[in-house]
């Protein structure tokens, strides 16, 4: 124990490579998105072989059950679905529901963990980053995920005479919007929740209804006329819509208007309400 | 002269709510020190490094941390910080190195600059070997020394060590200590909390006791021991229900005597006279053990309670 001294920077035993006293380079804000988008990528890299199996085989499983088997039975017995074999009709819906589960997978657990189990986006907010480069550098990831995983759908699914137009291209920017359409508040609801318990209320009260009653398997005008609205308002409803008229090259006119209106509004809204629970549960 | 003042707050408040956690302190930390916020648990030390840390705002007071304040400038002075939270915070899927690379680039470091980096702390924190390993099945020694590595990417003027050896076992502590020697002759700043009394005294130049949110006492640890507390101490052990009525023998002999539950400490100057003499008064302790004063000691006398409970 020695009486208080202070020293100076011993020049001799300084490691190589320092930057030394002062003010720091600033940093643009793209570089600093580029930074925690690296971050998860490295993560992701991680990761991928199992991803990308089930990528490939989870809708390999919804072709053959819904649009081979079930559709074989619809299309004997109804002559298909809306003037569509029932297989043309239920995979661009498929392809809309498929990005809402990876957004519901990739924005709950993972985004608690971030925060309260390995706490890195405290560590990352230790940095020069802003809570608004920690929320979307992390989102857009998931964006990314979601288009990489559309497009392997729309490989896989396209030898089998799913789609009726090169249109459906534009399925996986649909997909994208509509997987953000969830994400986005899904990442504010992660922030607030205190633990995971909630999660699985979202999972069982929110998505396997949504699944089920937002046009995917059937049109909603076969629901009864007060469930029809609940479809009106949840995103995916408007991503099948969306989703089906571009891979049968449909032009939706100003009907497409609307579903993107209320998809950018969800990614809007949700986007306010992250930042701010964000804010909240990391700089108190 | 300013310029070496790298931490300076002012009646430095945080509240959350009704409670108060930091109740308006004064501290000044300069250049090349290291500088430490001793207290028990829930004395504002933490509230006070996450608003050093420019991740917590200001509720009351002023704060400059490198001349800047840090609701203007909370990412610039971010920049020239480096931050060893009380938990590791480390992404444990990645690899040791990864851990380092990403860290780096979120300071704009290039990946060159970074690679450069990481061998040079990677040798530092003694991880050389296990670069390539995941960071889950890591011991707790080596995360926090990874923590240490990952807080020094950016080669920060002030390090801000947060309880840093809590949890570890006695070998860890002593090898991250070493570790922390090294930082601070290279005349990197350390600002640390910690509510042990041995690391505040090996590590700290200067230090100040919390408790409550508030600051009670301030200076070297020599100068804390000195003014606050005798030379040595005699800790006296007696059978569970005759350590009272030893009380008032103890205090005719020494200077001031604190009541533990298992045990009497006797401040004195002189240990083994002061059991001489007690001995001479006919009082026979189960055991007895003369010893300096501490840190420890200090807190007890300002605070009435002891550090760790």
């Amino acid at each position: 124990m020695s009486a208080p001294t202070v020293p100076g920077p011993a020049v001799a035993d300084a490691p190589s490579g320092r930057l030394g006293p002062g003010p720091r380079r600033p940093t643009s804000r793209g570089e600093r998105l580029g930074a925690v988008m690296a971050h998860h990528l490295y993560v992701y890299r991680r990761t991928w072989k199992g991803s990308v199996i089930g990528r490939f085989v989870s809708p390999l499983f919804f072709l053959l059950s819904m649009g081979l088997g079930l559709g074989a039975l619809v299309d004997a017995r109804a002559g298909g679905v809306e003037g569509l074999p029932y297989l043309r009709y239920v995979v661009p819906g498929i392809v809309a529901m498929q990005a809402m589960m990876l957004a519901f997978g990739d924005s709950t657990y993972a985004v608690m963990g971030y925060i309260k189990w390995n706490r890195m986006y405290s560590a990352m907010l230790s940095t020069p980053l802003r809570v608004g480069e920690v929320l979307w550098g992390h989102l857009l990831v998931v964006a990314l995920q979601l288009g990489v995983a559309t497009a392997i759908f729309l490989l896989v699914a396209a030898p089998f005479g799913a789609f009726g137009s090169w249109w459906v291209l534009l399925a996986v920017p649909v997909a994208v919007l509509t997987g953000m359409a969830f994400s986005v508040p899904t990442f504010a609801l992660a922030a607030w929740l205190e633990n995971d318990n909630g999660f699985s209320i979202l999972f069982r009260f929110v998505m396997t209804p949504l699944m089920l009653f937002s046009g995917t398997f059937f049109p909603v005008d076969q629901l009864p006329g007060w469930m029809q609205p609940l479809a009106w308002v949840t995103p995916l409803w408007h991503g099948v819509e969306l989703s089906r008229d571009a891979s049968e090259g449909v032009w939706p006119g100003w009907a497409g208007v609307g579903h993107l209106g209320v998809l950018v509004l969800y990614v809007g809204v949700g986007a306010v309400l992250a930042h701010r629970s964000f804010t909240r549960r990391l700089l108190s | 002269m300013t310029d070496d003042v790298l931490l300076r707050a002012r009646g430095l408040t945080k509240s959350f709510g009704d409670f108060t956690a930091v109740d308006g302190i004064d501290v000044q930390v300069l250049r090349g020190e290291a500088f430490g916020f001793l207290g028990p648990n829930g004395a504002g030390k933490s509230s006070t490094m996450k608003m050093v840390g420019c991740v917590s705002p200001v509720s009351g007071g002023e704060l400059r941390i490198l001349g800047m304040d840090p609701a203007a400038d909370g990412a610039a002075i971010r920049a020239r910080l480096g931050v060893c939270p009380q938990q590791d915070m480390l992404d444990e899927d990645l690899s040791v190195e990864e851990n380092l690379w990403v860290y780096g680039r979120f300071f704009g470091l290039s990946r060159k600059e970074v690679r450069a980096r990481t061998d040079e702390l990677l040798d530092f924190a003694q991880l050389t070997e296990r670069r390539h390993d995941r960071v889950e099945p890591l011991s707790g020694g080596m995360k926090r020394r990874l923590t240490i590595a990952r807080a020094l990417v950016n080669d920060p003027e002030v390090l801000l060590l947060d309880e840093p050896t809590t949890g570890l076992d006695p070998q860890a502590r002593h090898v991250l200590w070493d570790r922390l020697y090294r930082l601070k002759r290279e005349g990197v700043t350390l600002i640390i909390t910690t509510h042990y009394m041995d690391e505040a005294e090996q590590l700290c130049d200067r230090l100040v006791v919390m408790d409550h949110g508030r600051i009670v006492a301030e200076g070297s640890p020599r100068e804390l021991i000195d003014t606050y507390s005798t030379r040595e101490v005699v800790e006296l052990r007696f059978p569970v229900d005759e350590q009272e009525r030893h009380v008032d023998a103890a205090r005719a002999v020494a200077e001031r005597v604190e009541e533990l539950p298992d045990r009497l400490l006797a401040y004195t100057a002189d240990g083994d006279e002061t059991l001489a003499r007690l001995h001479e008064r006919g009082v026979r302790p189960l055991s007895s053990l003369v010893r300096r004063s501490t840190l420890e000691d200090v807190f007890l006398h300002l605070t009435g309670r002891s550090l760790v409970d």
